[in-house]
């Protein structure tokens, strides 16, 4: 191991200082989530905005990020601009390795700069830059800008915010070296806020290995299976937007603001489609032979005379079910234009998707009119629903303005809750059922990964209550394991329990390795803990009638067995999340 | 002699996982810098990724440099390197055209030195190793600048 405790850097906007400080604790969180969650107690603020200046932003890796295969992302937590709630989201890219490289256990950014400023971190550098010249850039000019002006090519992290964030849209997200971002709850949003158009981490150190032959053993074991077996396949292969045909099949795609589960025209973007037809190459994530990301690209005629250019684009599941099947655009190139102007400006593309998809929706149903969306926005058009990325991005009047700050603000304002797809945030692409839609609308981060629930709705036809909220805790804490790590969930067949105690030992964490479960354990309560002392009720969470109105392979939804699994969950984040004996306020 | 080549670049995913086994096996370090191979875009994700790595030059520009014999010229091409009579002075690096001795922030100089340890970890088959290309001669040369 490199050390014992948190080697974490505290970057202050404000006051253009940075420090190192050193903390304890490893036995008690991990790293990773743990370590976040633990930050931010530290340095955040539970009773003021996530404005605040000195509210932090905070970035940090697992006590194995670089030691192993798939040990290879970022936990970024900040209070999120989006609920106003301790939030956390998770990115790949080079960053975890960057950090690692860097030194640091985990950055934490505080203050606010004065005019628009890039932060250059590294194992012996600190730098802060004054970069106004690029506000209003979008997030794919701006990491160029950014490679120019800081050194270190292919050992660094490019964390750049486009003008969706700078306008301070709630759910604008980070993009990590150009293909990766922490996307959802408004990361992106955070670094606006406090005029950081970018951060790049330098990877420039490196760590003597631990002695022994168990490392290099274990290691090549972790990397054959990880290489040479089936189980990445689905993830090399066609990727995550092979979830498309299937999910269609079991009647669990969302459609068309969820007016459907399935269609007959999701052939024309599934990831076999998008494969054959788009697909240009695969990255990967530093640190990973997987290699998941896919990139596809759009040739576009611009000009007479054979003129043509070429974007490239990365696509997943998610973003095909975002911007494809909720808008019911079905051409793949459609799709990816779409996605492409997303990017740039800069918008976690689930939430952007998701709220452009309701829009139309309310505009069909005449909630609003065009006085409002300003375009005709209609099913499957992509051309009109490119601008309407760049309107809500730039918040053009009030609707836009109040659709760019979550679909729940617009639905306050317009009505139209009834067919909001939000379950805490605009929703993940899985309409498997019950377990799933409380298990988001709950859950900790607010995302499908947060628990298994759409894979429990795929294969239990059974209501049983009990059953399935044991799963929902013990499948989160299982993930939480790897999130303190902070390892790639894709990776979770691999990584078994038993295996990551290996792994620890192996490199020197010889304490931690028998005990992982149980601070999983801890590190649940911890993370229920900070998130309610931010103001999280899970008891007031409403599902939207959207959720009750859908068909399943199942059948119809059962709103009686939702409605126990979501009181039922409520109660058990509320014990979990209970305060310390010490904490509590006196009776 | 065989020598390590990068010959399927254009397959790269930017792993990094050849720069980690290098650094990993050969030089006992965790690292993706210092190593043999060294993974970097070309100019941004969207263009590819290219690794600067060891050409086996032969005579090895790097090995002229070398004031205390630190480097050596190995059959076949490329560089003998021994670690303790080098004096950090940097000049290896200075010397070769193509970036691919890496000097850490001691000046400890990291150069490829074409054992082949890399290649199993490379998921997409980028490297391999070859057997060392017959060099030209000068009538092979003549004929080249004449067609």
């Amino acid at each position: 191991m490199i050390r014992d405790y948190f080697r974490v850097m505290v970057v202050n906007l404000g006051t253009g200082k940075a420090n190192i400080v050193e903390r304890g604790g490893r036995n008690e969180v991990l790293g990773g989530t743990g370590l976040a969650a633990r930050l931010f107690q530290e340095f955040g603020h539970a009773d003021r905005p996530w404005n605040d200046p000195d509210q932090p932003m905070i970035l940090a890796i697992g006590p194995l990020t670089g030691y192993y295969p798939l040990m290879s992302k970022t936990c970024c937590s900040f209070k999120s601009p989006y609920h106003d709630q301790y939030a956390e989201s998770y990115a790949g890219g080079k960053s975890a390795l960057s950090l690692r490289f860097a030194d640091l256990d985990a950055l934490v950014i505080t203050g606010r700069a004065e005019r628009l400023t890039a932060l250059c971190v590294g194992s012996r550098r600190v730098e802060l830059k004054d970069v106004e010249y690029l506000r209003g850039f979008d997030a794919l000019s701006t990491g160029r800008a950014l490679r120019k002006m800081f050194p270190g090519s292919g050992r660094r992290s490019i964390l750049r915010i486009g003008p969706a964030a700078e306008k301070l849209s709630t759910y604008a997200c980070i993009n990590v070296d150009t293909y990766r971002h922490f996307g959802r709850l408004g990361g992106g949003t955070v670094m606006g806020v406090k005029n950081l158009k970018g951060i790049c981490i330098l990877g420039d150190r490196g760590f003597p290995l631990p002695e022994g032959k168990a490392y290099p053993k274990l290691y090549k074991h972790i990397f054959e299976q990880l290489t040479s077996t089936e189980m990445m396949s689905k993830y090399h292969g066609v990727g995550t937007a092979v979830n498309i045909s299937p999910l269609n099949g079991l009647k669990s795609l969302p459609w068309k603001n969820l007016q459907q589960t399935s269609s007959p025209h999701a052939e024309r973007i599934s990831g076999e489609t998008f494969a054959d037809e788009t697909l240009l190459r695969n990255a990967a994530c530093a640190g990973c032979p997987v290699g998941c990301i896919h990139v596809g690209f759009v040739r576009e005629q611009f000009q007479t005379n054979n003129q043509y250019l070429y974007r490239q684009v990365a696509y997943d599941y998610e973003p095909i079910f975002a911007v494809g099947g909720m808008l019911e655009i079905i051409e793949p190139g459609e799709v990816l234009r779409v996605l492409d102007v997303i990017e740039k400006e800069g918008f976690d593309c689930m939430s952007c998707g998701v709220a452009l998809a309701w829009a139309t929706e309310a505009l069909e149903r005449g909630d609003i009119s065009e006085d409002e969306t300003l375009l005709p926005l209609k099913w499957g058009d992509a051309e009109t629903y490119m601008k309407a990325v760049e309107l809500l991005s730039q918040q053009e009047n009030e609707f836009y303005s109040l659709l760019a700050r979550g679909t729940m603000r617009a639905v306050a304002r317009y009505g139209g809750g009834d067919y909001a797809c939000v379950l805490g945030q605009e929703m993940a692409g899985y309409a498997t059922g019950e377990v799933f839609f409380v298990s988001e609308a709950l859950g900790f981060r607010h995302a499908h990964l947060d628990a298994g629930g759409y894979s429990w709705d795929q294969k239990h036809e059974e209501k049983d209550v009990d059953a399935a909220l044991k799963f929902l805790v013990e499948d989160g804490r299982k993930r939480i394991i790897l999130n303190c790590m902070v390892g790639c969930l894709f990776s979770r067949g691999v990584y078994t329990e038993a295996l990551l105690d290996e792994a620890l030992e192996a490199v020197g964490y010889t304490d931690l390795a028998t005990g992982v479960d149980e601070i999983a354990f801890e590190v649940q309560k911890l993370r229920w803990r900070v998130r309610i002392s931010t103001g999280y009720d899970p008891r007031t969470v409403k599902i939207p009638k959207r959720y009750s109105e859908i068909t399943t392979w199942k059948g119809p939804l059962d709103t009686e067995y939702m409605e126990a699994l979501r009181q039922g969950f409520a109660q058990r984040i509320m014990e979990l999340g209970a305060p310390l004996p010490e904490d509590a306020p006196e009776k | 002699m065989k020598i390590m080549r990068a010959t399927r670049m254009e397959r790269c995913i930017g792993c990094h996982s050849c720069s980690l086994a290098c650094s990993r096996q050969v030089h006992k370090v965790l690292s993706w810098n210092k190593a043999g191979i060294r993974i970097a875009s070309s100019g941004g994700l969207s263009t590819g990724f290219e690794a600067r790595v060891c050409l086996a030059c032969d005579p090895a520009p790097c090995v002229a440099a070398c004031p205390t014999g630190a480097f050596s010229q190995r059959k076949g091409g490329g560089v003998i390197q021994k670690r303790n009579l080098c004096i950090r002075c940097g000049e290896c690096a200075k010397a070769c055209p193509v970036d691919a001795i890496f000097l850490d922030h001691q000046v400890n100089p990291y150069v490829c030195i074409h054992c082949g340890r890399c290649i199993p970890y490379c998921p997409h088959d980028c490297l391999e190793m070859v057997e060392v290309p017959e060099r030209r001669n000068g009538s092979n040369k003549d004929k080249e600048v004449a067609s």
